[in-house]
């Protein structure tokens, strides 16, 4: 709710100037959430500060559209910087955001040494000197401890950033990235926000080493508008949605396709034509699945609805011609429940899946999988926890919303007793590269049921 | 002329057009029992007379009839049927739904048929149309009996049709006006010995032959009967003997009995057809060598006559040689006799050889229990309402009765191994009804509880599904939810938003005339579940989560199982279930209380003071700022307001260390729901739990008022505002007479109203919630939604509590509790 901005450049009171705003007045200014007050505590030929105070009041927040979560629980927007701060010093800076200036235009154009605070910010030192400094900025943020009660630091920092850059740039940074640390916009990002960011970020936006975060967050997370942002930023990254999404970059992506492909592979082995995808989450290898016409009827289960509209989206069931999406159905279920719609497949995977369920649950999956269930094979894939040495860096499970991860053995004795208590046969590989003594990152066992040959008696 | 119909039936009309179909219809039979082939065409075409759409029409008909079938009620479908194929199509629906069909024919000379024809305008067919309708029909009534038509009526002539009537009449299979009481008897297989030791515990008296051979057997209890589930033969050393006695119980009224496997394959071995000598049977017939013809005679006639199952006191109650599906009670087909019998198989055989049978009974959901036999366990036991008495006798076991409607079980144990198992008697591995079914909880789901009806709307039951799939403890432990809780009316008090004057107001309004008022812990619900012996212990969260993990919830519920001992003696349970707070509320939620309350706090008191200095600056240089310092300096103190409020609920932990648990209710134990018992006796068992263990429990603070006593009142509202100025959340004011308190119309009133402290309610409302503008605006917060919310919650786990006790089957629990948290997906303020 509160940032500083003071200049040492003599005369420092061409500052008023250069914003705007004389020095000697409180100009006050009706935003939608509050009232911004400009005022200078300090105004000297060697030393001029100019404070924008934002007094948020709490009833104009509540009426914000869009704005739920923020009114109606206790938060900090009274407080800290944000959304909120940044909006108000737009509208209240409006021309040395520009750069224009009537009376100092040479001033408005010229570097000049100056001194930024920000008290409370979201944040953490090394994200915050991170996005400030390759603009320039000396940066210190200091974290703002809880009471000794609590114990620790809070989320915040006390901002301080001292550099020699013109006021208008000053000004867009503060603008742009105020919003990006609080991480939290308080009004609907619409596409036009692209282009605000586009003209704010003009000239140090498109170098800038974060230029990533800084679109995704100041989009408010919106993918579709980040990517178009960045690639009028001539950048093109996708994030990574996958279950390695966590991990290392470089471990990513190649382990998740060389997974799918094995799965792919276990069901062609077993002669699958009607597969089940259990806890099929996106639907990145229904995507696959359904890429095969081999495979005639793909079910995809799924416990989270929402899990299950994305993998509608990403496999754009609305669009498919009637005949493709014959072969696809997406179903709710939780595999700690016997389900009757799930009966009678050539096959099931488990893809990633067990190690999200407690172990004191598994019985329960088993019991609706082998038990009820009863496909003619069933692929579960896990993590190797064997191989986890590799990941650098990485302290305990891959994700984190593992419940378990397996060695080996372990792995090996579960599938092994799940196999002879439901009348199954169990072989077991490794995907990913397999690596002498620990083994590969992913392990794999393929489960095919026994036929039975008893003679026939009546009873 | 009388025509017989059976209750549940699809009757087909048969006649030519002019034969008077429709009249006689609506004469007979209610309007919404008619299906008119007319009308289905008119609905699909808008034409009752367009030929073309008959095939449509009929697809809906079909599809109607078979509803109605489905729902058991009678139907009629009045159209022509005189063509062959047509009156397939009924047949089929008829026996997909298990009912008999019937025909009556209405057989009118041509000449009428065409004079009526005739004078309607909308029949424009000739009358070479009428002879070949004609010619069809004659051709009909020889081929109606060998389509599958059970009952056949052909009325000839006007007058016949007009002075039919139609008398209804019950299907063999319904005995739905007995009501016993039953002695049901599991499967006998020639083991007399047994079964007269097995009636006479069971109170019987024998009445024998002149050769001292039971024939009869009665019972001094009026209208006692006795009812065998079929078996009675083969294997055993005394087939005839058991086949005497139950004829003879039969015969004179005193007992009932339906057909098992073997008894049918002695009457198709009796009727001389060829069948395999196995499984018994050459015992039996070698046994019945020995009687004389007209015994072997009486036998035979007395299979035959069997009926394959019975739907007993007014449908409560079915039995069925080897079970029966819902679907198929009270109806009549060759697949109803068929199951009846022999039960379903899967197809497969397991390693004896023997055909492995469909758990039909792990799929029942039916109202009605269902005794039978057929399969030998060692140990009967009720399946989702079903219960198997064959006990394996024959083969060492014992023979079980039923008693019925007590449910009370008898067994005699067999004297001896008369037959060799093919396969050992075991328990199998797992209860059959463990586990649960995906049907049980998803869709849209009607649930009457007991205590009311609601409706859970399908994306409540898939949010919930991820939580419980996902997060819970076994669904099959977690029987009971805590439900949510309204606070008392908003308040007029100056400067209070709750106050206890609403909260005994709220009270007094539902007619509760005294009251416990309850201290009210500030930290995390926690309901703990604890054995004698250890096993099946948990405790989890609101939600239904496992508090915090194994390597802390398991050594903190051995303190409690350990603190508990004593009232699982007093009480006579081994285990207990317990409704508590754990505090402090940081052990649980310390994130939370970092991330939002204490961050917002350190936001605050940081942000201030620089602001606050500023303006003390500028007002240096003369500046006006006045009235902004006042408003940030009034902000200051709320924010440290504020911050002492969530900090007095922080405390350190380390482990256990630290940790309490505040029990106020206990709610269940083995056999009983505890939701009668007053407060006085809850925290009783309470305050025994604290003496036992006063490191681990924490003392509920409480006070009783009676209602009418305004000094009492008082007395309590200075309570509340000591423990609210200490730095308490507040108290919960509930009926003191327990759980099930109900009001005047025996409707369940709020088990609490929540009354909050005026300083807690700054981390609810935020800092500045007591500025004047503010409270008047928040004692205008809508609170209906969450006091409907909170009874109908806590309905479903009162309901829940009670099917607990009752012993009814996991899924039937669960779903209420998959309820409770399907009801929290609710849109309600989450201040409240």
């Amino acid at each position: 709710m509160l940032l500083t901005l003071t200049t040492t450049h003599r005369p420092a009171t061409d500052l008023g100037y250069l914003l705007v705003k004389h020095p000697e007045k409180v100009h006050s200014f009706d935003v939608p959430t509050g009232t911004a007050y400009v005022m200078y505590p300090e105004a000297t030929e060697d030393r001029c500060t100019a404070a924008l105070l934002l007094d948020v009041d709490p009833a104009r927040l509540r009426a914000q559209r869009d704005a739920f979560e923020l009114s109606q629980y206790v938060n900090d927007r009274p407080y800290a910087a944000s959304s909120l701060l940044a909006s108000a010093l737009s509208k209240v800076f409006r021309s040395a955001l520009r750069g224009a200036s009537k009376d100092r235009p040479d001033l408005a154009a010229q570097p000049i040494p100056l001194e930024i605070r920000v008290p409370v910010l979201r944040g953490t030192t090394d994200l915050v000197t991170r996005l400030f400094a390759p603009l320039g900025w000396a940066v210190t943020a200091t974290p703002i401890p809880f009471e000794p009660e609590i114990g620790g630091d809070s989320r915040y920092v006390d901002l301080r950033l001292t550099g020699v850059l013109r006021v208008a740039d000053a000004l867009n940074h503060l603008y742009v990235l105020l919003p990006v640390l609080d991480d939290g916009k308080h009004y609907w990002v619409a596409p036009d926000e692209i282009e605000k960011l586009l003209r704010s970020g003009e000239g140090w936006l498109a170098g800038h080493p974060e230029k990533v975060l800084i679109a995704r967050r100041y989009l408010a997370h919106r993918k579709s508008l980040a990517t178009s942002a960045l690639q009028l930023l001539e950048a093109d990254q996708e994030p990574a949605t996958e279950e390695e999404a966590e991990l290392p970059v470089q471990r990513r992506a190649p382990l998740a396709e060389q997974r799918r492909e094995a799965v792919l592979l276990a069901l062609t082995e077993a002669g699958a034509s009607r597969v089940l995808d259990l806890g099929c989450g996106g639907g990145a290898l229904l995507a696959a699945l359904l890429k095969q016409r081999g495979f005639t009827e793909i079910v995809g289960a799924d416990v989270s609805s929402r899990a299950l509209e994305q993998a509608a989206r990403r496999l754009r069931l609305d669009q498919l011609p009637e005949r493709q999406k014959d072969r696809i159905r997406l179903i709710q279920t939780a595999l700690t429940y016997r389900d009757d719609r799930l009966r009678g497949f050539d096959a099931a995977v488990l893809m990633e899946v067990i190690e999200h369920l407690d172990e004191s649950r598994l019985p329960a999956l088993e019991a609706a999988v082998f038990g009820h269930a009863r496909p003619g094979a069933v692929v579960v894939t896990t993590p190797n926890v064997e191989y986890n040495v590799h990941y650098e860096g990485l302290t305990g499970m891959r994700h984190s919303d593992h419940r378990f991860e397996w060695t080996r053995a372990e792995f090996a004795g579960w599938a092994e007793r799940v196999a002879a208590e439901h009348g199954y046969s169990v072989t077991f590989r490794g995907v990913g590269e397999d690596h002498e003594t620990t083994g590969a990152p992913t392990q794999l066992a393929l489960f095919k049921i026994n036929t039975s040959e008893g003679t026939e008696v009546s009873a | 002329m009388i025509i017989d119909v059976p209750e549940l039936s699809l009757v087909a009309l048969v006649g030519i057009s002019g034969s008077g179909k429709s009249t006689f219809a609506r004469h007979h039979f209610a309007p919404t029992q008619v299906l008119s082939s007319d009308y289905f065409r008119g609905l699909v075409a808008d034409d009752e007379n367009d030929q073309s759409a008959s095939a449509d029409a009929f697809d809906v008909l079909h599809y109607v009839a078979g509803k109605r079938l489905a729902a058991g009620r009678l139907t009629v479908v009045d159209a022509t049927n005189l063509q062959t194929h047509a009156r397939a199509g009924l047949v089929k629906v008829a026996r997909e739904h298990d009912v008999l069909p019937t025909a009556i024919v209405l057989d009118v000379p041509e000449s009428i048929a065409w004079e009526r024809t005739e004078s309607r305008e909308d029949r424009t067919f000739g009358r070479q149309v009428i002879t070949r309708m004609h010619r069809d029909l004659r051709r009909s009534l020889k081929q109606l009996s060998r389509e599958g038509f059970r009952k056949i009526h052909v009325l000839r002539g006007v007058d016949e049709i007009a002075g039919a009537e139609i008398r209804y009449e019950k299907l063999f299979n319904d005995r739905r006006d007995e009501h016993g009481p039953f002695d049901i008897v599991g499967d006998v297989h020639g083991c007399r010995a047994e079964l007269e030791t097995l009636l006479g515990t069971l109170g019987w008296e024998l009445l024998r032959d002149a050769h001292g051979r039971p024939v009869d057997a009665v019972h001094p209890e009026p209208g006692r009967k006795a009812v065998f589930v079929g078996d009675l033969v083969d294997r055993g050393p005394d087939s005839p003997g058991v086949l005497r006695l139950v004829m003879g119980m039969v015969a004179a009224g005193h007992a009932i009995c339906v057909p098992g496997n073997h008894e049918q394959k002695l009457a198709r071995k009796l009727n001389g057809r060829k069948v395999q000598l196995t499984h018994g049977l050459p015992e039996t017939m070698e046994q019945l060598a020995a009687e004389p013809d007209e015994f072997v005679t009486e036998v035979r006639t007395f299979i035959e006559g069997l009926v394959s199952h019975y739907v007993l006191d007014d449908g409560n109650l079915v039995v069925a040689h080897a079970g029966l599906k819902e679907a198929y009670q009270g109806r009549a087909s060759g697949r109803v006799r068929s199951f009846a019998l022999y039960g379903e198989t899967t197809g497969e055989t397991d390693e004896f050889g023997l055909p492995v049978r469909y758990p039909w009974a792990k799929d029942y959901r039916g109202s009605a229990a269902v005794v039978y036999g057929h399969v030998p366990t060692p140990a009967p036991e009720w399946i989702n309402n079903t219960i198997c008495l064959d006990t394996g006798c024959v083969f060492g076991g014992s023979l079980t009765a039923l008693r019925w409607p007590s449910r009370e079980l008898v067994a005699v144990p067999a004297a001896k191994e008369y037959y060799a198992p093919v396969r050992p008697l075991f328990a199998v591995a797992t209860k059959p009804d463990a586990g649960l079914d995906i049907a049980d909880v998803t869709g849209r789901r009607h649930i009457d509880y007991g205590y009311g009806r609601t409706t859970v709307p399908a994306e409540n039951a898939a949010a919930a599904l991820e939580v419980m799939g996902r997060f819970a403890v076994d669904p099959e432990t977690l029987v009971w939810l805590p439900p949510t809780m309204a606070p008392c009316s908003s308040s007029t008090v100056d400067g209070f938003l709750e106050h206890p004057s609403s909260a005994f107001a709220d009270l007094r309004a539902a007619g509760v005339g005294r009251v416990v008022c309850e201290e009210k812990h500030m930290g995390s619900r926690a309901v703990v579940r604890v054995s004698a012996s250890g096993t099946g212990d948990a405790i989890w969260t609101r939600t239904g989560r496992p508090f915090f993990g194994p390597e802390m919830d398991v050594p903190l519920l051995a303190r409690v199982r350990a603190a508990a001992a004593p009232l699982f003696a007093e009480l006579e349970t081994d285990w207990l279930l317990l409704d508590a707070e754990l505090l402090p509320w940081s052990a649980k939620a310390g994130s939370l209380i970092r991330d939002q309350y204490a961050g917002v706090g350190a936001a605050g008191r940081s942000a201030l003071p620089v602001a606050l200095a500023v303006l003390e600056q500028a007002a240096g240089r003369g500046l006006d700022v006045a009235a902004l310092r006042d408003r940030l300096e009034l902000r200051s103190a709320e924010i440290d307001a504020y911050s002492t409020a969530y900090r007095s609920y922080v405390q350190p932990t380390d482990g256990l260390d630290g940790i309490t648990l505040a029990p106020f209710a206990v709610l269940a134990g083995a056999g009983h729901a505890y939701t009668s018992k007053d407060h006085d006796w809850h925290l009783a068992q309470a305050d025994r739990l604290v003496a036992a263990d006063p490191g681990l429990f924490t003392t509920t603070r409480r006070m009783i008022v009676d209602l009418a006593d305004p000094a009492a009142e008082a007395a309590a509202t200075e309570w509340w505002l000591t423990l609210t100025a200490g730095g308490g959340e507040g108290m919960v004011v509930k009926p003191w007479t327990g759980l099930t308190a109900a009001d005047g119309n025996g409707r369940l009133v709020q088990p609490g109203v929540k009354c909050r402290g005026r300083e807690y309610l700054r981390i609810i409302y935020g800092p500045e919630y007591t500025r004047p503008e503010q409270l008047e605006r928040l004692r205008g917060r809508n609170l209906g939604r969450k006091r409907a919310l909170a009874l109908r919650e806590h309905g479903l786990g009162l309901a829940a509590l009670d099917r607990l006790a009752e012993g009814a089957p996991a899924w039937r629990v669960h779903e209420l509790v998959f309820a409770i948290l399907a009801a929290e997906s609710e849109p309600v303020d989450p201040r409240l």
